[in-house]
């Protein structure tokens, strides 16, 4: 215990973490300060704004990038995304997990097989399908790829469904409820914690998808979150004051997300790599 | 009552609860798969609905074209920090993992990069890079380092360093909060055992806890280096692959063979190529691993 006074190796930890935390805040430090300053506060990038309520900057980007246009739609391609992935997934979920019969391991391992194909390779065929389907630009082609449950998602609800006690099936079924009214009225209600966290996991995933809202829905009206800051920033290469400010509102939405349900996100990161 | 046995409602659960699953999975996934190594045989335009068979000679032009399968090279600096960035990642979970006054708070900070939008963050780094109003130089002049001062993106040697970087600062929390999971699900009577046993924190370390992360390494790594086969965003957004051909990625080039040049066959063949060193990785991975074990 009297190494406790004075331990190098504790001192060495808190200086190496104040390093990690300095390294990943001076970035988006650098975006808050300049988002704030006119074109004409050609100061240090460390200072601060003469002003941090000088919106102006805001105000542009706001009025020409489309950024609400590109919020209203992120928001319609998450909803349906989601409401249709917890769906499945539960139903998957259900299936497998309640449901006793033969290719189950085979089913199971189609799903993990295909997180090996990095999905960007695929997409040269994928996109002549959502072409021949008549899905090129419009919001149901990233719905459609968003939708599918992935191995992910099947584990963390599997490791859930494990969890619920096999009796509350069965004196369910001895009331003679249905095995869809169990699914519904029973197991769909209590994966909700599972759902919670696979919810704001795919949020964050989806938000910040570039490649599938690009190649896929190219029109103007179409455009989306990630989108919206790539064609802005084309078009004014030099306005860095501008630029910052649209890094910054397109930030502050999975940040806040991030900061107030951590809780859900760290239990979701670990149970799909480790037990998974 | 229900008119249906528990025998015929499970048959039906099963039909109709799995059959949009799997249907997408093989139409998304699967489908794309197949038709890609078919592809990868002929000269398909994208657009016709004809095309020739052409045997290997996609592949041959893979392989001998230097102009293709050269930019593999580039993508060795993303392997390199990659690997460090795993090395880093373990560290910063073992110190977060030991008893510590406010380890909840670094831990949400270092996870901070991980959620943001890539895109954000592609742009805000291409003001830290920037070479003459970019933060990092004048970071670098105000602490006198001004000799360190580079052309970070725009330099032919340093661009892949500088690109995966932001790659490093993106990750690391990711793994990082990885490693402390399944360090805390190391049983906490092991540690106590090696504590009787007199065995200081660096043998705790070595010979109890890096044995029991194996799996997760190993997962860790694949997810890194499959990650760095198949780097595109980074460039795709701040580089273009530039400058001259710097950055190109071996994804960034089957994209454009395939969208701006039309050539699907032989971006199909690339496809393939990625996918089939995926699988490699994958294969030599388990073989290191399961001869360790035994």
């Amino acid at each position: 215990m009297q190494a406790k006074r004075f331990d190098p190796i504790h001192v060495l930890k808190y200086l190496l973490l104040v390093l990690a935390t300095f390294v990943v805040l001076f970035p988006p430090y650098v975006v808050l300060v300049n988002a704030f300053k006119t074109e004409n506060e050609g100061s240090s990038p460390f200072a601060l704004p003469e002003s941090f309520f000088n919106f102006s900057n805001f105000a542009t980007v706001i009025e020409r990038a489309d950024i609400l246009q590109a919020f209203s739609n992120t928001f319609v391609i998450v909803i349906a995304s989601l409401a249709g992935n917890v769906l499945l997934g539960t139903m998957v979920a259900y299936a497998i997990g309640r449901i006793e019969f033969k290719g189950k391991t085979q089913i199971l391992g189609a799903f993990l097989v295909a997180t090996i194909i990095p999905t960007i390779t695929t997409q040269v065929v994928v996109f002549s399908l959502i072409q021949s389907m008549g899905l090129y630009n419009s919001l149901y082609a990233p719905i459609l790829l968003f939708i599918g449950a992935d191995v992910i998602q099947i584990y963390i609800y599997l490791q859930f469904i494990k969890n619920i006690p096999y009796e509350l099936d069965e004196s369910a079924m001895m009331d003679g409820a249905s095995l869809f009214r169990i699914y519904a009225g029973i197991i769909f209600p209590l994966l909700g914690p599972a759902t919670a966290t696979l919810i704001i996991l795919k949020t964050i995933n989806i938000y910040n998808e570039l490649y599938i809202p690009f190649l896929y829905m190219p029109k103007q009206e179409l455009v989306v979150v990630s989108t919206s800051i790539m064609r802005f920033a084309g078009n004014n290469q030099a306005q860095w004051g501008n630029i910052c400010a649209a890094i910054l509102i397109i930030m502050i939405p999975t940040v806040l997300l991030y900061l107030f349900l951590q809780k859900y996100i760290f239990s979701g990161v670990t149970n799909g790599a480790v037990k998974g | 009552m229900n008119a249906l046995s528990y025998k015929a409602q499970r048959k039906l659960i099963l039909i109709s609860f799995l059959s949009i699953p799997l249907a997408l999975l093989c139409l998304f996934t699967y489908y794309p798969a197949v038709k890609l190594i078919y592809l990868s045989f002929t000269d398909w335009n994208g657009i016709s609905k004809s095309s020739e068979w052409l045997g290997l000679s996609n592949y041959k032009e893979i392989f001998t074209n230097s102009d293709l399968f050269g930019v593999f090279i580039h993508q060795i600096p993303y392997v390199i920090i990659g690997v460090i960035q795993n090395i880093i990642a373990i560290v910063f979970a073992v110190i977060l993992n030991s008893k510590l006054r406010g380890r909840n708070v670094f831990r949400v900070m270092l996870f901070l990069p991980f959620i943001m939008n890539a895109v954000a963050v592609a742009f805000m780094f291409q003001y830290v890079f920037d070479t003459t109003n970019g933060s990092l130089n004048s970071l670098l002049g105000m602490i006198g380092l001004s000799s360190l001062q580079q052309s970070w993106l725009g330099d032919m040697s340093l661009v892949n360093f500088s690109l995966a970087s932001i790659g490093f600062w993106r990750f690391m929390g990711y793994n990082m909060v990885i490693y402390l999971g399944a360090m805390q699900s190391i049983p906490g009577d092991m540690y106590e055992a090696a504590k009787i046993d007199g065995s200081n924190r660096f043998q705790t370390l070595w010979y109890l806890t890096i044995p029991n992360l194996t799996k997760i390494i190993q997962l860790n790594m694949f997810l890194t280096l499959s990650g760095a086969l198949a780097v595109f965003d980074l460039p795709f957004v701040l580089t273009k692959g530039g400058p001259a051909g710097a950055s190109e990625t071996f994804l960034l080039k089957t994209i454009e063979t395939a969208f701006q040049f039309n050539n699907y066959g032989l971006a199909s063949a690339m496809s393939v190529v990625l996918l089939l060193f995926t699988v490699l990785i994958l294969g030599i991975q388990n073989a290191v691993i399961n001869r360790k074990g035994e």
